[in-house]
């Protein structure tokens, strides 16, 4: 059986990377996810896999180390919160042009401005719709669970290096700061140099002689290339659309009332349900595992099933968008959420509930 | 079976790695927990809770509004918590940190003088373990074979001898614990 050890979500994102053959970790500490780096550090990789972890002198040094590292065919990544990704937004842009892979572990804080150091998750609009400047897209996995945080390390990598994108690992304060059982899965090793030529073969580790060099580039003044380029990202965008969408429901088959929610939020809605449930009202939850690809299929499908749909989010109103273009007027669609790091009881979400579909 | 637990006090009390102990206790015997601590600019002599939740099945929301038991170590945080207490719940209270005592009489209440415990011991790190001591003698949720290796689980090997220091200090809690009010 696997070895299970209580930690905390930030402890096992540094956890999983090492034990998921990352190359180098570059990050500048910021609350709530300090710990990543504190546990890298307590745990020194770099004297058992060779893990480089390193503390740069800011979010723009660290971001910048990872498009290096990642140019070269490198397992790397980074973590920030909030304030610390909107710096970091110009770097994930040039990545996302260079098409380089690459994790980056988002804790989110409240905003905007510094804000708070408490939960929050109003940057699902920066994550997941751009940030930096320029067509693109990251990946977005939302982990709700310090397990998820284990195994999204390694999910977001095998993504970032399928599509050369990359990943954003959107978690929250609370995800970050709480503590559960997680399980460990068996180690893998570091890639090899071999390995690494041979799953990155547009890496830039030496030209040998015999095929054209490597260029890493986001630049293209030319108008027509710079267009092909961008329909080439349409097209693995819509791929990874096709292909890469993840989410859980809970007691959805019978149901005719519907809360959307994801990370933390959907753990606090799931209650709400079982609340509702237990007076005989038949609510089920839909949590977006992945918000880029969203899960709009099936958010769609079950607007045509319910007589409401309501978005729970610990913001002013983000991901309530999608879930509209998804339910495409087939119900009313409502929202509820908490702003600031203050965080809704499933009690106070049953109450919304009530409230928003005239219920006694 | 679903505990739901709030450890409340001072910074520098242990109220953190109490709930740690204890969650790791839960894990030892194979049961699902979460451990959600109050985390804002809290430092040692500010207030510090941790919320932790023990089930047989798995946890959904870690944030919740009424606890099954509260364990307190100053007035603020009686003040904040008494309320919150489920009817029926336990509410397990040092009386050296309190100037108003708990006026709930539709839970039960037990204290436990901590610092004498740790006092004796000569050791005021092993005052948070008294205070564990008490909780369990009150509600045994977890074997003690099992705290034990939660013990050993959340020690670092280098100070293998707070291991047996703690379970003493564990021990004499449960030993010393005082039921002022029971509707058990």
């Amino acid at each position: 059986m696997a070895e299970k050890i209580l930690m905390k979500g930030n402890e096992a994102i540094a956890i999983s990377a090492i034990r998921n053959g990352v190359d180098g970790y570059f990050g500048y500490p910021i609350t709530p996810q300090s710990e990543v780096m504190e546990t890298l550090m307590k745990e020194k990789p770099w004297e058992t896999t060779g893990m480089v972890v390193l503390q740069a002198e800011s979010e723009l040094s660290s971001i910048n180390m990872v498009y290096g590292g990642a140019s070269c065919g490198k397992k790397v990544m980074t973590s920030s919160s909030s304030p610390g990704i909107s710096l970091m937004c110009e770097g994930i842009s040039y990545i996302a042009g260079a098409e380089l892979p690459c994790v980056i572990v988002d804790v989110m804080r409240g905003g905007p401005g510094l804000g708070t150091i408490q939960p929050s998750q109003s940057d699902y609009s920066q994550a997941v719709k751009g940030g930096g400047h320029g067509d693109y897209h990251c990946i977005v996995i939302a982990p709700a669970s310090a397990q998820d945080m284990y195994d999204f390390v390694d999910w977001g990598f095998e993504l970032a290096f399928k599509y050369r994108n990359p990943v954003i690992i959107l978690a929250d304060g609370i995800i970050g700061q709480l503590m559960e059982k997680v399980e460990l899965h068996p180690m893998k090793p570091r890639r090899t140099e071999e390995e690494v030529l041979r799953d990155a073969p547009w890496a830039t580790l030496g030209k040998p002689a015999g095929r054209e060099r490597n260029v890493i580039t986001s630049l293209s003044l030319d108008a027509n290339t710079q267009e092909n380029f961008n329909r080439k990202l349409k097209a693995k965008y819509d791929d990874i659309r096709e292909n890469e969408v993840k989410f859980s429901e809970y007691l959805t088959e019978d149901a005719e009332y519907l809360f959307v929610a994801f990370g933390c939020s959907s753990r606090i809605c799931e209650a709400a349900v079982d609340i509702l449930r237990e007076e005989g009202i038949k609510a089920g939850l839909i949590r977006p595992i992945t918000l880029f690809p969203f899960p709009e299929k099936e958010i769609s499908r079950l607007a045509g099933q319910v007589k409401s749909i309501m978005s729970i989010e610990l913001n002013l109103g983000q991901m309530v968008e999608d879930v509209r273009l998804a339910a495409n007027g087939q119900c009313p669609v409502g929202f509820y959420g908490r702003q600031g790091g203050n965080i809704y009881t499933p009690e106070e979400i049953v109450e919304e509930f009530r409230k928003f579909n005239n219920l006694k | 079976m679903k505990e739901e637990i709030i450890i409340a006090g001072f910074g520098g009390q242990g109220v953190l790695s109490m709930g740690k102990i204890l969650a790791y206790s839960a894990i030892m015997q194979d049961l699902e927990v979460t451990w959600m601590p109050s985390y804002g600019p809290e430092m040692r002599g500010g207030t510090a809770n941790v919320c932790v939740i023990i089930s047989d099945r798995k946890i959904s929301s870690p944030i919740i509004t009424k606890y099954d038991t509260a364990i307190i170590l100053n007035q603020q945080s009686l003040d904040k918590f008494e309320d919150k207490v489920k009817p029926g719940g336990l509410l397990v209270y040092d009386p050296s940190g309190i100037t108003r005592a708990p006026a709930r009489k539709d839970i039960t209440v037990c204290s436990i003088d901590a610092i004498e415990v740790a006092a004796e011991a000569g050791n005021p790190k092993v005052y948070n373990m008294a205070v564990l001591g008490a909780y369990l003698q009150m509600k045994s949720i977890v074997k003690m074979e099992n705290v034990v290796k939660g013990l050993e689980k959340s020690i670092p090997a280098r100070y293998a001898d707070m291991i047996q220091k703690n379970r003493e200090a564990i021990e004499k809690g449960k030993e010393k614990v005082k039921i002022i009010s029971s509707v058990l």
